[in-house]
């Protein structure tokens, strides 16, 4: 019984902690009144507002744009890799594993600090005139993109009987034939979950395109960092609300997919 | 003789340092059944994938109707090969899966549906069209890859160890419906298992491989009765592998013994391997005996009694149908023709003879 109740208040607890401050962001992006102390009522003006402002809406629209670019692309590279990666031998596919999953752990901040030296660098060496914006975001949301991609479509190839593919030849398939036919298939669950955490991934993303993107071109994330540094505006409340809306969905879709996938 | 299909010629195959086939020479004849039989790990898998495309040797030649096939690719190969773990395409349907290799030929829809039909009329799974390749047990899988590869015809079919998932009862269901299966497609197969009891009912040719190497070639009868070494005797059902001297022509001592046979040729005084099967010693009265002896045990084992017979030093093992009670003092006689002697091995761990003879 104690343990029992005592297993619910820390589950309790833990789930305000996690969740009271997105939350109060939720509550206040629908408060009529611009105080943070006092409740004006229910509102949809900030969303309204949010909506009429253009800068928002491009910062949208890039965010999307890259979402949508780097995740598609991270999943081409990925899967190739990752095929790859399969035929190898056991040593070297371990060491290569770790070696791609590094970089999810790395820090943001390191991580988004080394690209914005490598794109400088290549364009001290190579006398390149690549600016840092649109192109630069991109390159650095695939770079980052790629391991979550491996890291959802190797299991699946490892499923995959190793004489499903030989069999396909054998029954005449050329080589890219069963991978069309036969391995894609087999994988495809995989590479679309890929494609939907590069995706998430990628809309999530702030301190790597804070410090990839240059002047003229923002994201959601970086948008909301220059308004709020100018003061706090409810419309960011929207704004927040919806990213955070947008992510749970697309992680809840996710999970979902994985889920029934085990249960078959 | 009928014409060579296949013609294995010298072939190696190493990974590394590890030698797996060391210039291996076979030919398998149109229309037959030839198994390669061997303990795990011989190479029996190496060679058939070798045959399929799917392994290149590192020196030798593949000879397919005549013409050098080393270098095709598998898909360019007349061949078909059913997988031990049946490697059904998960993602499609018992019909998908079969007219896999027909769709690549771009046969017509009307031919591809009666060929479906056919082929699981074939197999025994008339109506399993449209079901999910999860939904079928392990023998069903396995007749649905047998299906897939021979509607396309081949002049050949691999089959590795494909009914080694399967258990004893289905196991031998299914020995029976490849025989037919062959016999009515008039196909040649090669057929790999470690299962010497599955070679010795479907095959018409034998191949007893160890360690990479062929110890023996020949009818299951052949393989039986006359294995060439103490490997095939040991490997090929159960055996009473005995030291002996090959005193002079047609006369071997074995435990001190003199005993009548009827090989000729070894050497005279000559150490032999002399296998006897256990079937083939009968207990007799001990007046009556070449040696005389001890039963230590008794098993009935359905069909026979199997007893250990404690005699000059060693144990017999004797398969009768007539019970000798255990403590019985029996005499042991063994008919000459029922004796096989064998060359000793040039040393001792040498258990892999290399055998160039077919
Ligand atoms: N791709 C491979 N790489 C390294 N060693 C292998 C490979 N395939 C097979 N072997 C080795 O070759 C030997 C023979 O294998 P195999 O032909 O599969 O034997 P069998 O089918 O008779 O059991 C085994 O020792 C196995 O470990
Ligand atoms: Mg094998």
């Amino acid at each position: 019984m104690v343990r029992k109740l005592s297993r619910r208040v820390y589950l309790t607890v833990m789930l305000i902690f996690l969740y009271a401050p997105i939350l109060t962001l939720v509550v206040l992006s629908f408060n009529a009144s611009k105080s943070r102390a006092k409740w004006g009522g229910f509102t949809l003006k900030w969303y309204k507002q949010l909506f009429s402002n253009e800068e928002t809406l491009n910062a949208l629209y890039t965010t999307l744009l890259i979402a949508f670019l780097s995740a598609l692309i991270a999943v081409i590279l990925g899967t190739l890799a990752s095929i790859a990666m399969n035929s190898m031998k056991k040593k070297p596919r371990a060491l290569l594993m770790a070696i791609t999953n590094i970089p999810m752990l790395n820090a943001d901040i390191v991580t988004g600090i080394s690209l914005m030296l490598l794109f400088i660098f290549v364009n001290v060496v190579f006398r390149t005139r690549i600016r840092l914006g649109f192109t630069t975001v991109l390159l650095a949301h695939i770079t980052f993109n790629i391991p979550y991609v491996i890291l959802s479509v190797m299991p699946k190839l490892r499923q995959i009987n190793k004489n499903t593919y030989e069999a396909a030849l054998d029954l005449g398939a050329s080589p890219i034939y069963a991978f069309y036919k036969v391995i894609l298939p087999e994988i495809f669950p995989g590479i679309l979950s890929g494609f939907l955490l590069a995706f998430t991934m990628s809309l999530d993303d702030f301190t790597i395109t804070y410090f990839t993107t240059g002047p003229g071109i923002e994201t959601l994330s970086t948008q909301i960092y220059t308004e709020v540094r100018k003061g706090i505006q409810p419309e960011i409340y929207a704004l927040s609300t919806l990213m955070f809306a947008a992510v749970l969905l697309l992680l809840v879709f996710v999970n979902r997919k994985s889920a029934v996938k085990e249960k078959e | 003789m009928a014409n060579k299909l296949v013609d294995l010629q010298n072939i190696s195959k190493a990974y590394g340092d590890n030698v797996i086939l060391d210039d291996l020479n076979l030919y398998i004849k149109e229309n037959e059944f030839l198994t390669l039989l061997g303990p795990s790990g011989c190479g029996k898998t190496t060679t058939l994938r070798i045959i399929g495309g799917f392994e290149t040797p590192d020196s030798g030649k593949v000879i397919f109707e005549g013409k050098d096939i080393s270098k095709l690719p598998p898909n360019e190969r007349q061949l078909n090969t059913v997988f031990q773990k049946y490697a059904l395409f998960t993602h499609m349907t018992i019909a998908e899966n079969i007219a896999f290799g027909l769709k690549i030929k771009n046969k017509s829809r009307q031919y591809i549906k009666d060929k479906i039909e056919y082929a699981l009329k074939l197999v025994n799974l008339k109506g399993f069209e449209n079901r999910s390749v999860d939904s079928l047990s392990g023998g069903q899988q396995q007749r649905i890859a047998i299906a897939r590869a021979i509607v396309n015809e081949p002049k050949l079919l691999l089959l590795d160890e494909p009914l080694g998932a399967l258990d004893l009862k289905l196991r031998q269901d299914m020995q029976y419906e490849l025989i037919r299966l062959k016999n009515e497609l008039g196909i040649t197969f090669i057929y790999v298992t470690h299962d010497q009891e599955e070679a010795l009912t479907m095959s018409d040719t034998i191949v007893v491989m160890n360690q990479g190497y062929i110890q023996q070639i020949g009818s299951p009868e052949d393989i039986y009765n006359e294995p060439q070494n103490a490997f095939v005797a040991d490997f090929i059902g159960e055996s009473n592998i005995i030291d002996g001297i090959f005193v002079q022509d047609e006369v071997v001592e074995i435990c001190g013994k003199k005993f009548a046979c009827v090989d000729k040729g070894f050497g005279n005084n000559t150490p032999v391997d002399v296998v006897i099967r256990p079937e083939d010693i009968d207990l007799v009265d001990p007046k009556e005996g070449t040696i005389t002896g001890i039963v230590k045990s008794l098993l009935f084992k359905g069909v026979h009694y199997e007893m250990e017979v404690e005699a000059n030093g060693r144990d017999w093992l004797v398969h009768s149908t007539d019970l000798s009670p255990v403590g019985a003092m029996v005499g042991i006689k063994v008919d000459p023709y029922d004796i096989q002697i064998m060359k000793k091995p040039e040393s001792e761990d040498e258990e892999a003879v290399v055998n160039d003879e077919q």
